[in-house]
């Protein structure tokens, strides 16, 4: 699903945030990123949703070779990916309902179809009673749980998670996780940028660990 | 179907959000109005003037004085003979009596008129000529002249000469007014719609994050272009009906005393739709203009 072939990003600048980086993550696996803060984690999955551009290497995600695509396929690669922020990326003048279709709605799913696959995935998190209310009114948890339901609304066979966890109570972020168990059970590939290393230990997973922009573990 | 539906919903959400503003909505209305309405108004009453000097058509009108001794009988078959000649569109004979009449009528000095023992005034054929070449139009006036029966031949074509010059010259200034106006009015939408951008900057990051086309991202700009320039155009068209409604009387009253029947024409139902029309196109451009200048600036970071 993901493929990452000794691939190197350096931002002008400074030294590379990455450097020499393979991998694969196969269809229907679920792995761990972790490592420090800085490490990298988040410059590798903005290198997979095409908010960066790798120095050198390719990388291959669902087949598609992103070095080779242009400004305007970005949107169409980036609708086979479901994304989960650490800061929810929620739109707060619009409630729960229209934030969870906004990726069905750029697709032009019929108003219907919008509806019900909404009402679907916010019955998966756990949200159906919360459709008419605005992202203020939630918790931390159910904001990420809606921004988890925006990612996998659109059915993507590949989702991406930058620290799910990073302001949630232990409770609250098992819960999570087992969302993420949930999809990866019925399919979807799953790669989870963390540090939270007891919770990655719980769930006995893959875990690729990048230190100082290599990674150092976890490679097959 | 649902691309249907999807430009209708963004249509009206953008218009809803335009509404909830509303005084600042009316604010660029207003502004909007003004910038569109000041070229119509200044066209119209342009249109006004050209119509009324149209009827003389830039026809030169000639008028024939004829020499006392001239009998009505003789006036008339010469007016007839002018009538046959090339370049001349239309004759009209007036008699010295018929004009004496008017004159009495017209002026109000009748009383004085009529102590007069013999009528003054001497015939005269008035000549609509279709020449308008000058060098072919003073030869048929100078043969006129030559003819023995004319004492005096006097062209009444250098006013309206003046009048046309100076229409031209308003309708270049009121082009130069519209496009400069035109112009300043896609500015002010561009920086509005550049406002609206940052304020939805955010939202933009989220869309294209999640797989939005730039189409997609533009669109509500546009339709919110689009909304700003209709309703500024309503009231561009409010503004020139006050003012037609404030400049008949004066107008009217100055016309008139050329022509009895003037009555001052508003821009009808085609100018009112053209209006509109030029200003939601100019809403639309002027925002398409400012949103690709901004759109790949704003990229998810």
């Amino acid at each position: 699903m993901i493929r990452f072939d000794d691939v190197s990003k350096r931002y002008e600048g400074s030294s590379d945030a990455l450097s020499h980086v393979s991998f694969d993550l196969a269809d229907g696996e679920m792995a761990f990123l972790t490592g420090h803060s800085g490490a990298g984690k988040s410059t590798l999955m903005k290198l997979i949703i095409l908010m960066e551009r790798a120095s050198r290497g390719q990388v291959i995600v669902n087949g598609t070779n992103l070095n080779r695509v242009t400004r305007r396929q970005i949107p169409a690669v980036r609708r086979d990916i479901g994304v989960v922020f650490q800061n929810h990326q929620l739109l707060f003048d619009r409630n729960v309902f229209d934030n969870v279709a906004l990726p069905l709605t750029i697709a032009g799913f019929s108003p219907r179809e919008v509806g019900r696959r909404v009402r679907a995935a916010l019955s998966k998190v756990g949200l159906s009673d919360k459709e008419k209310k605005f992202p203020v009114a939630l918790s931390g948890g159910e904001q990420q749980r809606v921004g988890i339901a925006r990612a996998v609304v659109n059915k993507p066979p590949l989702l991406l998670a930058d620290e799910p966890t990073g302001n949630l109570d232990p409770e609250l972020s098992t819960e999570v996780m087992d969302l993420f168990l949930w999809f990866n059970q019925v399919g979807v590939s799953v790669l989870i940028a963390t540090h939270d290393l007891d919770l990655v230990k719980r769930m006995a997973r893959r875990e690729l660990v990048l230190r100082q922009g290599q990674l150092v573990g976890g490679e097959d | 179907m649902a691309w249907i539906a999807h430009h209708q919903r963004i249509s009206l959400s953008t218009l809803v959000e335009l509404l909830k503003n509303p005084l600042g909505s009316l604010m660029t209305w207003l502004v909007i109005g003004i910038a569109l309405g000041l070229p119509a108004i200044l066209y119209v009453v342009l249109q006004n003037v050209s119509n009324v000097s149209g009827d003389w058509g830039g026809k030169p009108r000639v008028s024939l004085f004829l020499s006392e001794s001239v009998s009505v009988h003789d006036a008339q078959t010469l007016s007839q003979k002018i009538t046959l000649q090339a370049g001349v569109a239309q004759v009209r004979f007036i008699s010295a009596d018929d004009a004496l009449l008017e004159f009495q009528h017209r002026s109000g000095f009748g009383e004085v008129l009529r102590t007069l023992d013999k009528n003054p005034l001497p015939h005269v054929v008035e000549v609509m000529a279709t020449e308008k070449d000058p060098l072919n139009l003073s030869l048929l006036i100078s043969g006129w002249e030559s003819d023995p029966r004319v004492e005096r031949v006097s062209v009444d074509l250098q006013w309206l000469e003046r009048l046309f010059a100076i229409l031209l010259f308003a309708e270049r200034l009121v082009t130069a007014l519209t496009v400069v106006l035109c112009l300043g009015l896609m500015l002010i939408m561009g920086n509005t719609i550049s406002l609206a951008i940052e304020n939805r900057r955010q939202e933009i990051e989220v869309v294209k994050l999640v797989g939005g086309t730039d189409g997609f991202v533009r669109r509500p700009f546009l339709y919110l272009g689009f909304w700003y320039g209709l309703g500024g155009a309503v009231f561009a068209c409010l503004l020139l009906e006050i003012s037609l409604l404030f400049l008949s009387a004066p107008v009217e009253l100055l016309a008139q005393s050329y022509r009895d029947d003037f009555v001052l024409q508003g821009p009808g139902w085609a100018g009112i739709f053209a209006l509109i029309g030029l200003g939601s196109v100019l809403g639309v451009i002027g925002s398409a203009l400012a949103v690709s200048r901004h759109l790949a600036d704003i990229e998810p970071s």
